[in-house]
This record gives C-alpha cells, structure tokens and sequence, in this order.
C-alpha cells in the first residue's frame, strides 16, 4: 500500500511538472490543450498497454530474423538438391527425399540409468551415420566415396538449418498466439546467437558441397602436415594412422582419413594404437579447434592438458579410459575460432597457424619424453578438403 | 563462403502500404510548408502543424527505411577461397581461385616452369576484417 501510494504521488508530480513545462512554452493556449491531452493519453496506454506494446515489438524482431532464417533455410536445401543432381546424377528427383531427409531426427538414450550409455550413444550414432550414408547413396548414385561424405555433411548442413527455423518459428507463433511477453522474450533474448549459428551452418553448407576445408579440420590438417608423404594405414573406421619420425621419437599421427567430410572414430584410432603397442606409449598429444571467447584472437594457439575432443562424447570417453588403463599423460594444443569460423571454409589466419601448432607440439614432446619414446599426435576434426 | 548478409526475402509488403506511406510523407511536408508560411500571423496553428509535419516525417520516414534496409540485403555474398598450389622441385607458387576437386595435398597440374607435378598446399579464405573498435581489454 505504501508502494502504491508513491507511485500515485511520482506520477502527479511528473504530470504536474509536464503541465508547467508545456504552459512555460506556449502560454495558455489550445496548444497547451492539446499537446496536454496527447501527453495524458500516451501515458495511460503505457500504464495500461505498455507490456503488450514491448511485446509486439518483439514479435516484430523475431518476426523479421524469421523471414532471413526462412531465406537461409531454402537457400541451404536449393543448394543440396543442386549439389546432389550435379555431382549424383540421380534417374530420379532427389527433392522429396531431401525433404524427407531434412526431418530426421535422432532420440539419445534414455540416461535414468546411466551406466553404459556410452555404448548405447555410440550404437545410435553408428546407426544413424549408416542410415545417413544409405540415404546419400539412394539419392546420389554416381557420387564416390570422397563426394558422398562431403554430400552426407552438406545435407546434415541443411537438416541444421532446418530445425533451427522450426524451433524459432514455434515460438514465434507461440509468442503471437498468447501474446506472452516471456513466451516471446526467451527466444528473442538469444535470437542474435542464434542468427549467428545459422549464418554459420549456411556458411557450412557451401563449404561441404565444394568440398572445402573447414575451420574444424585445423586438427586434421596439423596431422596431415605431419604424415604428408609417409605411408598410412587404416586404424579405425574413418581414420587413418602414419608413423613418423619426430625428434628422434616415433610418432603415431591420427587423422580422420580425407580428403571427404569425415571426422572418424579418434577414439578408437587412439586406443588401438595405444593397444598395438601395448600400452608403452610416452604421451598422447591431441590438437583441435577450440571455441574462443570474445576478445581472443582467431587461430590463437592454447595448450593444456586432457582430451581435447568435442562431439558427443564417446570419443573423448574411449580416450581416458585408454590411457587411464596405461597411465598415459594426455596434453592437448588448441586453435582458437568461433562457430562461424570453424564451420566455415578454413580462414587464413587458422591457416597460418598450423606451423606454430607444430613448433608447440616439439616443444612439449622435447621437454616431457626421451628420445626414442613413442608417441600418439591425435589431429581431431573434419577432414573435409584435407588429404594426407 | 558464404557471409550470409541476406537479410532474407521479406515480407511482400503491398503497394498500398507503400502508397499510404508516401502520402502520409507528402502531407506531413505540405503541414510543415504551411506552418512555415503562416508562423508570422497565427504561432498557435502554426505550432500544431510543425508538431504534425515532424511526426509524420519521422514516422513515415522510418516505415521507408525499415522496407528498403530489408529489400536491399537479399542475397548471400560468397566469400572468396583461394588455392596455393606449390612445386616442390623449383619451388614455382601458383595461386588462383577454388575449384571442386581441390584439396589440401593434392597433386594436381604439371610446373609451368619444369614440368614436375605440383602440390596443393593450401586452401582459404582471406577475409577483411573492418576496422576494429579500439579495446582497452
């Protein structure tokens, strides 16, 4: 009750003030009158109607980042069905199962009981990955290994896109429909985050259907820097493994195998080779693309320790647990980007980074083994325009 | 490769939106002409059409500027990737622009200077950052 009456004597004060204001200006004449009423009525309705007035403002603003999201969203699918017709040369229209495609959706398990849902994430994921191929294959024919993997990426591009603009158009239906100011709020407070993301993804999108490097393969591509002209042999499904002579120890560089859009099994690659040589491994080193905060330079370099490994999960959790078994110690090199950088096609200065990536693996592979150690360089990322 | 300026298709807005726009422009400019002309003889009518005359400026004015800035940014901008492609004998560097098939690694044409196959040893895109904001932080 004390509230309110302040508020009533704030406001006859301000009004009273406003009224003095206008008067001092005009005089007392119908002016004074009018612009007085005006005054009155603006204010009441803000009272009244000030929250509901916010909130068609922002359905506004959702509303216009909707139509670009829409743009985005058919550009994203015209390039794939294009992509898809140009290089699968398929008898039929691929349009409807690309439509088809665009709303898969993949269900995680269930996690009340936790124990060994890394096993069942990984079954779900190995299942989906073979669903997607066998799709790629339906709707491009003639495309080969390197070009369905790149189509298989261009297509999860523009599923990404897709949903984006569905969770945004919901709640901006949502938004309309109960006229909810924190209905609408929610989804317009994180609206320039998300734009950003779709930009991104539609960025990803050209980048996968010419077959482009990404910012993300800055760890693909230490790795093939690394192996380039030594021989490689398959070590796990995706991903390839080279011995390389390195400071008078041996090194066993992974990469995800290029140059299609892959990103492999890093985990498995590491622990299998970590089991070939029965455990005698001095130190595993992983380089990855790292997201930077603002303010960070893009392609700065970061070092640590742990599994630098991103994805759902399972890789990284195969990592630990194998050199956890041997009591390896895990160092980690990171490049700085942000999401629109690392999907993509691969900046400059990420580029020019690589070589100091290299001189930062020497130095900690220089002062933490001896010569003739052996040692893991897991390069994780897409590998997608990246050879070896 | 794409810097996605596009501001999307807009909305259709219709041509009588439009219309009812300029007209309101029109008149607000014919209210602040007659307020101008008769701010000598009464000051009183003369003040309630500036106050009309600006308001309908702004208004209508703004209304424009939000059509055209959504009309204006339709399309996506690829942004341009390039390939360096080295030769590893005579040392002979070539840079020219994508094309699909190309990647990092890859042997590709013969040296223009002592024909030995020459590599891809890079791919990117340079982009041009705008003049930043000056942070002390």
């Amino acid at each position: 009750m004390c509230c309110e009456g302040e508020f009533v004597s704030i406001t006859a004060a301000i009004l009273g003030l406003h009224s003095r204001i206008i008067q001092a200006q005009f005089g007392d004449t119908s002016v004074t009158w009018i612009l007085n009423v005006l005054f009155y009525v603006v204010f009441i309705v803000f009272i009244f109607y000030g929250q509901r007035l916010q909130t068609y403002v922002m359905i506004r603003e959702v509303e216009g980042s909707l139509y670009k999201l829409k743009y985005i969203k058919e550009e994203g699918r015209k390039i794939t069905i294009e992509t898809i017709k140009e290089i699968g040369k398929p008898q039929t229209d691929p349009t409807v199962r690309v439509d088809r495609f665009l709303e898969y959706f993949t269900i995680s398990p269930q996690s009340l009981d936790p124990a060994g849902i890394v096993w069942k994430l990984e079954h779900i994921l190995d299942v989906r990955d073979t669903r997607f191929k066998d799709e790629v294959k339906f709707m491009a024919p003639s495309a080969d290994e390197t070009q369905a993997n790149n189509l298989e990426n261009t297509l999860e591009a523009a599923m990404a896109l897709n949903f984006i603009y569905k969770v945004i158009r919901h709640f901006y239906l949502l938004g309309k429909k109960t006229l909810s100011l924190y209905v609408i709020m929610q989804i317009q407070m994180i609206l320039p985050m998300i734009m950003k993301e779709a930009e991104a993804y539609a960025s990803a999108l050209k980048a996968f259907a010419y077959g482009q490097p990404i910012g993300d393969g800055a760890g693909a591509l230490v790795a093939a820097k690394l192996m380039h002209g030594l021989e490689t042999r398959k070590i796990a499904k995706d991903c390839v493994v080279a011995s390389v002579p390195f400071e008078g120890r041996t090194a066993f560089v992974i990469k995800a195998e290029g140059p299609g859009g892959n990103v492999g099994k890093p985990g498995d690659a590491v622990k299998a080779v970590i089991d070939e040589n029965e455990g005698k491994i001095a130190m595993v080193v992983m380089i990855d693309a790292a997201l930077k905060l603002e303010g960070e330079g893009l392609g700065e370099l970061a070092e640590g320790v742990g599994a630098a490994i991103g994805g759902p999960g399972v890789d990284q959790y195969k990592i630990e647990d194998a050199i956890l078994k041997y009591h390896i110690p895990v160092n980690a090199i990171v490049i700085k980007e942000d999401i629109g950088d690392a999907v993509s096609p691969l900046r400059k200065e990420v580029f020019d980074s690589i070589d100091g990536v290299i001189e930062r693996i020497k130095a900690v592979v220089l002062e933490r083994t001896k010569e003739g150690d052996k040692i893991v360089i897991a390069g994780v990322g897409n590998s997608i325009g990246i050879g070896q | 490769m794409t810097e996605t300026q596009a501001s999307g298709p807009t909305p259709r807005i219709s041509s009588s939106v439009i219309i009812a726009v300029f007209l309101a422009l029109a008149l607000s400019f014919v209210a602040l002409i007659y307020a101008l002309s008769i701010l000598d003889q009464d000051y009183e009518t003369a003040s309630i059409f500036l106050i009309m005359g600006f308001v309908g400026v702004a208004l209508s004015t703004y209304v424009l500027f939000q059509t055209r800035r959504r009309l204006s940014k339709l399309k996506m901008v690829p942004a341009p990737v390039t390939t360096t492609i080295e030769c590893k004998k005579c040392g002979f560097k070539n840079v020219r622009e994508f094309q699909r098939g190309d990647y990092i690694f890859k042997e590709g044409e013969p040296c223009q200077k002592c024909n030995e196959k020459m590599l891809i040893t890079a791919i990117y895109r340079e982009v041009k950052e705008k003049e930043k904001e000056k942070i002390s932080f």
